[in-house]
């Protein structure tokens, strides 16, 4: 292979590899804040769907991607109401509560589609185009790399230095960690613990959503059934590999993304590997990485603990 | 003095329970006034209800005169009260500083640390409380945790303080700066209600409110009465402190513990180098602020821990690393210090727990299955023999009061055990008559011919029924002392780690 080949090559998984962190990084973040509020969110890949699936709608419905963002957004919101109902309203175990609006939102996201669809053509549309940015764009590796994403991509990675600045340098940071290390420290002083909860998981859903919905804008042109394909649970496998800090989620989120546009190009490559085996990669990893990282001392200590006065 | 805080006629109820039973109550400008009375008489619902915590079912409250109605803690704060709760309510993973501020900004979006800072050091250095505000508070020795949750109410402008037992985690060192503390806010203008079961901290009152079963005892100026009296008023009839030891020539040599060491969770050195050995009729006491190693002694010694080094010798048998099984077959009881985790399963009726652990012996089955009848009827015997106040046995164990969890776990091991008794903080939070009727079995025991291995914190326990005291401070035992000839401050000494007053 030529070198000018090989370096085409490297940008283009190394591109990929921002492009594919996109809507992992959104979600990710999004459920950052969620469990450190102490609510263990495991609908993650049902608000990605339903985020992705209103995006879709919106988009086809529309002709606006800007609008379809607006309603992907939306549709994280109703599932932040309904997983804070749930959690902190009626106290129901969080993993049951997610793992129940993950079935809801893969059922109904396919019953809606069906009847979308019925009795015509499915519509498809033309997603989200690259943003280069003047000037940075022309550096040679670095501006193709970097600086020729998608205008979501540049606020994926703004959002995350933005989530580190709520959390540990604004007074609603505090309370909200506060909320997933010692709920109890809000409530003697005289602070709503359920009213913040709601805040944090319906903030945070909105952002898991945000990543849904880019999934359809930014990589495909029609909705597809349960088109978060597991992506959701890999975000969750982040906040862990990441220890629940910003900067350890982001790092974990660019690995898994690395893998799977690696996995796509050795793929187009003709690398003799299987390729459900090189596809496989991300979720692969994952169970590696839940087996081996065994350091959580930034786990919130409440989280997923209903806060109830004794 | 003028009436800072005055309650008429309080009355909570809680599902069909009357907690605080037209509770009168007033408190005065500059004041330390005493909530006394034995776990559930109510105290802590009394306060809860002055700190907006819970919704009073009948009764008022005034504060400066005013009558005022809380419907949630920050009114209370709003009121100028604060509270210092009896377990922490701090996050550790935060700093000092942060827990202070957490919740309490008003306006602005970014945290405003450096006022704070400002504000904090000065109430430090008014009441000469030192804490470094930027250490994150699980670093902090317990007894500091204590002074957090106190600048977390000043900060707040408290002028009406209630202190829920706030000596329950401290040394005997640490309980005098409190009270010390304490003293300069009241000299200050501040009031203090303090909530608290020990005598010793009732006569530093300048009046006390007795309470039983959730109504008034009495209002009394703690100069005018004394500790006998208000033991008596408390438990309604009187109660003796020192029970009587006989004196007994220790026996045979039960058990032996030589060089020993044991690892914790993250690699630490738990136990260091621990050795001591206790006789037939004598009972072993050791002394020590929580978390100094007892738990983990009494882990090795019961057999769910391993010792990294070290042997362990039970009647002139090496018993080093058996499991529980074989050291319990062998006649060793274990009364371990959290009841209701590791004493008992709560959902489990007390016929269950009393059997817990003994299931398999041919007493309790028939064949594959329990005998339910005769465990049934042992939990009648048991239920009587130790005044354990519950309907009958199969009374779900989660149910029981503190005190009667403990008759369970100390009936179950009695009965099992035959040579060496591990009780550890076995009258942790308990009442005074309670703890008398502990002490009281305890030393039966020892007369029957039992080796006795006794932790506490509690001082008092230790000199009433230890035949010598090993203090414990960081793994280690720092000396073993007689407790005729010991004094509580030299064990105070101690437990603080200092070596010399061993010597």
């Amino acid at each position: 292979m030529s070198q000018l080949f090989q370096e085409a090559i490297l940008i283009s998984i190394l591109a990929s590899t921002l492009r594919i962190m996109t809507p992992l990084l959104f979600s990710a973040m999004g459920e950052l804040v969620t469990q450190r509020a102490g609510i263990w969110n495991m609908g993650v890949e049902g608000t990605m769907l339903m985020g992705a699936f209103a995006a879709y709608i919106g988009v086809t419905a529309s002709g606006s991607l800007w609008l379809a963002v607006l309603a992907g957004v939306l549709a994280g919101v109703l599932m932040g109401v309904v997983i804070a109902f749930m959690t902190a309203t009626m106290r129901v175990d969080h993993f049951i509560a997610g793992l129940g609006l993950n079935l809801l939102a893969s059922g109904l996201t396919l019953y809606w589609f069906q009847s979308y669809i019925k009795r015509r053509e499915q519509p498809t549309f033309s997603g989200f185009q690259n943003w280069p940015i003047p000037g940075l764009a022309d550096i040679p590796f670095i501006g193709e790399v970097l600086f020729s994403q998608r205008l979501l991509t540049y606020l994926a990675l703004l959002c995350v230095p933005a989530i580190w600045f709520l959390l540990y340098r604004t007074r609603y940071g505090l309370e909200l960690r506060c909320l997933g290390e010692n709920p109890k420290a809000l409530d003697v002083k005289g602070l709503s613990v359920p009213a913040r909860q709601y805040a944090a998981v319906i903030f945070g859903s909105a952002m898991t959503a945000l990543g849904g919905s880019f999934l359809m804008l930014g990589f495909s042109d029609r909705f597809l059934a349960d088109f978060s394909a597991g992506r959701g649970w890999i975000v969750i496998v982040a906040l862990i590999a990441g220890n629940w800090a910003p900067k350890g989620v982001l790092v974990a989120i660019v690995a898994f993304a690395f893998l799977e546009a690696l996995a796509t190009h050795m793929q187009v490559l003709g690398a003799p590997v299987p390729h459900q085996l090189l596809l496989a990669l991300p979720y692969l990893a994952s169970i590696v990485i839940l087996m081996f990282v065994r350091f959580r001392s930034g786990q919130p200590a409440r989280l997923g603990v209903a806060y109830m006065r004794e | 003095m003028t009436s800072v805080l005055r309650v008429e006629a309080l009355t909570k109820r809680f599902a069909g329970v009357t907690a605080n039973d037209g509770v009168d109550f007033d408190l005065s400008s500059g004041e330390i006034h005493c909530l006394f009375g034995e776990n559930g008489a109510g105290k802590s619902t009394l306060s809860s209800c002055i700190f907006g915590f819970y919704r009073p079912d009948g009764g008022r409250i005034f504060v400066h005169g005013r009558e005022v109605d809380f419907s949630s803690p920050s009114d209370a704060i709003a009121a100028g009260i604060g509270m210092v709760h009896q377990h922490f309510v701090l996050v550790p993973e935060f700093t000092v500083l942060e827990n202070i501020i957490v919740g309490t900004q008003k306006s602005g979006w970014r945290l405003n640390a450096r006022e704070a800072r400002r504000k904090i050091e000065a109430i430090c250095s008014e009441y000469g409380i030192e804490v470094n505000l930027d250490a994150y508070v699980w670093e902090l020795a317990v007894g500091r945790q204590q002074w957090v949750e106190i600048l977390k109410a000043l900060y707040l402008d408290a002028r009406i303080l209630i202190l829920d037992e706030p000596t329950a985690v401290l040394t005997p060192a640490e309980s005098q700066t409190l009270f010390r503390i304490i003293k300069a806010m009241c000299a200050k203008g501040l009031s203090i209600i303090l909530i608290t079961h020990k005598l010793v901290e009732v006569m530093q009152s300048d009046r006390v409110t007795v309470l039983r079963k959730g109504k008034v005892v009495d209002t009394l100026r703690t100069a005018s009465t004394s500790a006998d009296e208000l033991a008596r008023l408390m438990v309604g009839r009187a109660v003796s402190f020192t029970v009587s030891k006989p004196a007994l020539a220790p026996g045979a040599k039960v058990l032996e513990v030589e060089g020993l060491s044991a690892i914790g969770h993250w690699g630490e050195h738990v136990l260091k180098n621990i050795t001591f050995a206790v006789a037939r009729h004598e009972i072993f006491g050791i002394a020590g602020v929580a978390d100094n190693g007892q738990k983990e002694l009494f882990e090795v010694l019961c057999g769910v821990r391993e010792p990294s080094a070290g042997s362990v010798r039970l009647e002139a048998e090496d018993v080093t690393g058996f499991p529980a099984r074989a050291l319990m077959d062998r006649g060793v009881g274990h009364i371990p210090d959290d009841r209701f985790r590791e004493g008992l399963v709560r959902q489990f009726s007390i016929a269950d727990n009393l059997v817990l652990g003994w299931q398999r012996d041919g007493k309790y089955t028939s064949g594959p299955l329990m005998n339910r009848a005769a465990i049934g009827a042992l939990s009648k015997t048991m239920i009587a023999e130790y005044q354990i106040a519950a309907r009958d046995g199969a009374v779900p164990a989660g149910n029981l009061s503190g005190g009667n969890a403990q008759k369970v776990i100390i009936a179950r091991e009695f009965l099992h055990a035959s040579g060496l008794l591990l009780a550890n903080q076995p009258t942790r939070g308990l009442d005074v008559g309670v703890i008398e009727y502990v002490q009281t079995r305890l030393l039966e025991k020892r007369a029957e011919g039992f080796a006795i291995v006794l932790a506490s914190e509690e001082l008092s326990d230790l000199f009433n029924l230890a035949d010598r005291i090993a203090v414990m401070f960081k793994g280690e035992i720092v000396g073993i002392v007689d407790p005729r000839a010991a004094s509580v401050e030299e064990i105070g000494m101690m437990m603080a780690g200092n070596r010399q007053a061993a010597a």
